[in-house]
């Protein structure tokens, strides 16, 4: 496994963040994509924005972005009818089994 | 830079038969053997093998099994378009003088590993292609009000036009009634609305100018290659426009010298019915926020300019021969040898083929 899988199996979301120019590397990787140099590690914040959803039988899955850049599939605990893009929802767990996992909930619900 | 022309070509049936990679590439290149005038192994210097197969060395193995002793042999992968990509290659072998005939072969098995891209973890566990084309429908839906009538004609024309397709994998027409109570895959696709991952193969044989005369009277041309990669990772794409195929396409009628409303028939990747509404607007085949509408013209004059073999969503989608059936089909329609499914005078063709969600895009023009 490599550092983004190991600290999503801790339930830790994290990204790859240039240490010289300081932008985030999104998709993680070993080096930023824009100077090459290396990379730390960080969480990601929190709080992001659906920016699509749509629904499998009862399970309600979106977009969601963080930080302005960083976008992951995961499961929306919540009605279809009651998100839409633009609404702001906090990972609740993130998890790495064979797979990985990004769980959210409706910050504000409407 | 040399010209290159298709100058033979052959198509497997596409099936749900689970058979051996190499006897499916096998097949489709003894069609090229059996109806390509003049043509002997030692005429051909180039075998390249597109396919998202595990198997090994096939572009070796391919050659082995047809007796034939290349001069440049190797696989090419690159998803869904693995097969336009192997193109691309085998023209350039020819145009730089570095190869003069070239034999193009893809295939891929139904269960082939092509399907889910796993490096890309922005997906998390919704990793199937149903997801993206999810989200593209329901963007669709939401910026253009597309309805689910809309998408259901893209998959009754294109399962109505295969019927003229013997290689096609599917032979069932469907109204647009069935199509949109087909079962619910997710809240936005219908179960018809999906292009379907099959067995099969297709090849053509390209070759320069200079050798044109030799293997046939009536050449197609490619004239123009556009090619553009954004990403790998699904949701850096916009959800709306197929931003890869905008460049591909722009960067393939400025090749080709051409605008267009020139194009007399294309062969669109409509992995999923939404991509064929975003993929006549991208292509700029119709106005932005008009595809729908052009569509539905389509269906109802009976006008097979787009996708005259049915698509992947009526042909079967073989990962690695699609890109290659595409220009087969071309070819054909070109060649006014596509009998019940020619477009009438076409002169120019296109195809289109994407992978992963279209965070790639190949455009290739094709002339008579």
């Amino acid at each position: 496994m490599n550092k983004f899988e190991t600290e999503l199996k801790a339930g830790n979301f994290v990204t790859s963040e240039c240490s010289h120019c300081k932008k985030i590397v999104w998709p993680p990787s070993d080096y930023c994509d824009y100077c090459f140099k290396e990379v730390n590690w960080r969480k990601v914040s929190e709080n992001g924005t659906i920016v699509e959803l749509s629904r499998k039988e009862n399970d309600v899955f979106c977009i969601t972005e963080f930080e302005n850049k960083i976008r992951v599939m995961g499961k929306l605990d919540a009605e279809i009818h009651m998100a839409k893009p633009g609404q702001t929802v906090k990972l609740t767990k993130c998890l790495f089994n064979d797979k990985n996992g990004f769980f959210f909930s409706l910050e504000n619900k409407q | 830079m040399k010209k290159v022309a298709v100058v033979g070509y052959g198509n497997t049936k596409f099936t749900k038969d689970e058979l051996p990679i190499e006897s499916l590439l096998l097949e489709s290149t003894k069609q090229v053997f059996d109806t390509t005038k003049n043509l002997s192994q030692d005429l051909i210097d180039g075998v390249i093998v597109s396919t998202n197969d595990n198997s090994k060395y096939l572009g070796a193995i391919l050659s082995e099994l047809s007796g034939i002793k290349p001069k440049i042999s190797h696989t090419v992968e690159h998803l869904c378009s693995s097969g336009s990509s192997a193109v691309i290659s085998g023209f350039s072998y020819i145009a730089s003088g570095l190869a003069d005939t070239v034999l193009v072969t893809g295939a891929d098995k139904i269960g082939n590993p092509g399907q889910i891209l796993e490096w890309d973890k922005s997906r998390g566990e919704y990793d199937h292609p149903i997801y993206w084309a999810s989200m593209f429908t329901k963007a669709h839906k939401r910026q253009f009000s597309t309805t689910d009538e809309e998408l259901a004609i893209v998959s009754a024309k294109n399962h109505k036009q295969a019927m003229d397709n013997p290689n096609a994998y599917s032979h069932k027409p469907y109204t647009i009634s069935e199509i949109m109570n087909s079962k619910n895959v997710t809240e936005d696709l219908r179960i018809l609305d999906c292009s379907y991952s099959c067995s099969g193969s297709s090849s053509i044989l390209l070759t320069s100018e200079e050798n044109v005369k030799r293997f046939t009277d009536e050449p197609i041309w490619i004239s123009g290659i556009g090619q553009k990669t954004n990403s790998a990772s699904f949701t850096k794409n916009e959800l709306t426009t197929l931003s890869s195929t905008v460049t591909a396409a722009n960067n393939a009628y400025k090749m080709a010298k051409i605008t267009p409303q020139e194009i007399d028939t294309a062969e669109i990747h409509d992995a999923f019915s939404v991509c064929e509404l975003m993929a006549v607007e991208d292509l700029s085949l119709t106005e932005k926020n008009t595809g729908a509408m052009y569509v539905r013209n389509l269906f109802n004059t009976e006008d097979r300019k787009i996708n005259p073999r049915g698509g992947l969503i009526g042909a079967g989608h073989p990962l690695g021969a699609t890109g290659i059936a595409q220009i087969v089909e071309i070819t054909q329609q070109l060649q006014n040898k596509a009998k019940n499914r020619q477009v009438s005078n076409a002169k120019r063709g296109l195809t289109h083929n994407m992978s992963a969600a279209a965070t790639s895009s190949t455009v290739l023009v094709l002339e008579s």
